[in-house]
């Protein structure tokens, strides 16, 4: 191992960034589904015969709030335990 | 952790061969490489979908149906209500392309559940060295489906408004003008950002699917990894057993819920996207 201080430098900032996808990422899922089902429950209390149908498109615009996130988590996992920025160093 | 023996190498030795599609090259340079993994499981999982809804509907009868019969017209019917209150035109293209979608997505997200080692140590027997069995977790095929999806698009809107009112339309959208200076001031504003809009929505239908169903196979990979170096005499192996069969059922109970509700959005927005195609008048 002759490049220590470089493989040092490169890891730790994977890590740093590897944490600052998978936190923001949950950061922002979070806020969204807390509307999203913050509002779906006040209009299915105001109208209970529609909760059906807003159900299947709460679900819908669940998927597209859940993309984004795990993008970032899926990059962030594999930074972490199959990091392809190695290669330039080794 | 119990694959400390072998190093972290082990590990990441591991996770890289089980992400590691089996290539084969067809020309110079890494655009023609094909991976034969993924290409065989779509157009196999195609396959077997077409194969058993033609038998269902050749067998189909009006009486008291069988089970799969029930199963194949309980999705058909749930699509076609969803299809009839999106799409306000007529068209014979859309809620069978629905269908499709969905169940194709649907097939190739399910062979996610498959235990991570099970296939590819069969594959093993006869000589294979790397597969890689879900085949929306490579980038390839969902950006296939989702360039499909956009030439849909551009076709049911040529078809259902004329060449004239589509390309027009490129001009004239979202900014409305009413003069004709105005008219030609709001058209770049308007070309640009309906090209941006058009552009992003294959990019963004495939990095969904891709991003969920990678993320997926890779964390199953990890649960797999928690018993890398795993001996039967030595004690933490069942420790970490147990752990691994926790994390894998909780992860499985959750993904089960991702696949379906992915193929579903995917299918959704195709729907919609060709809807607002046929009508944005």
């Amino acid at each position: 191992m002759d490049h220590v201080p470089q493989i040092a430098q490169l890891l730790s900032m994977t890590v740093i960034a590897a944490g600052l996808l998978i936190g923001l990422g949950a950061l922002g899922t979070a806020i969204g589904f807390a509307l999203l089902g913050g509002k779906f429950l006040e209009s299915s209390a105001r109208q209970p015969e529609l909760t059906n149908m807003l159900q299947t498109k709460m679900f819908i615009v669940a998927g597209l709030l859940d993309a984004v996130p795990i993008i970032g988590v899926a990059i962030a996992l594999l930074l972490l335990f199959a990091n392809p920025l190695l290669q330039y160093i080794k | 952790m119990a694959a400390s023996e072998g190093g972290s190498g082990g590990l990441t030795e591991y996770i890289r061969h089980h992400l590691t599609h089996l290539t084969v090259n067809e020309g110079h340079g890494r655009f023609w490489a094909i991976h034969l993994d993924s290409v065989i499981f779509d157009i196999s999982l195609a396959l077997l979908f077409v194969f058993v809804f033609i038998a269902v509907a050749r067998r189909a009868t009006s009486g008291v149906p069988g089970k799969l019969q029930a199963a194949v017209e309980l999705v058909v019917i749930a699509v076609d209500g969803i299809v009839k209150e999106t799409f306000h035109g007529k068209s014979r293209l859309i809620a069978p392309l629905a269908i499709t979608i969905f169940f194709l997505v649907f097939l190739m997200n399910f062979m996610d559940l498959i235990p991570v080692d099970a296939l590819p140590a069969l594959a093993n027997q006869f000589g294979v060295g790397h597969l890689r069995v879900v085949a929306t977790a490579d980038i390839n095929t969902t950006i296939g489906m989702s360039l499909c999806v956009f030439l849909l698009i551009q076709y049911v809107g040529i078809k259902e408004k004329g060449l004239g009112v589509f390309l027009g339309e490129f001009l004239s959208a979202p900014f409305h003008a009413h003069g004709a200076i105005g008219k030609i001031l709001l058209a770049p504003p308007n070309l640009l950002l309906r090209i941006i809009e058009e552009a992003v929505r294959p990019l963004s239908l495939s990095l969904r699917l891709f991003g969920n169903m990678y993320a997926g196979e890779l964390i199953f990979v990890l649960i797999a990894g928690l018993t890398l170096d795993a001996s039967v005499s030595h004690f933490s192996t069942y420790g970490w057993g147990l752990v691994e069969v926790a994390a894998d059922a909780l992860w499985t109970g959750f993904h089960i819920l991702i696949i379906t509700l992915q193929a579903f959005i995917f299918s959704m927005l195709t729907v919609v996207y060709l809807s607002m195609a046929a009508e944005r008048h």
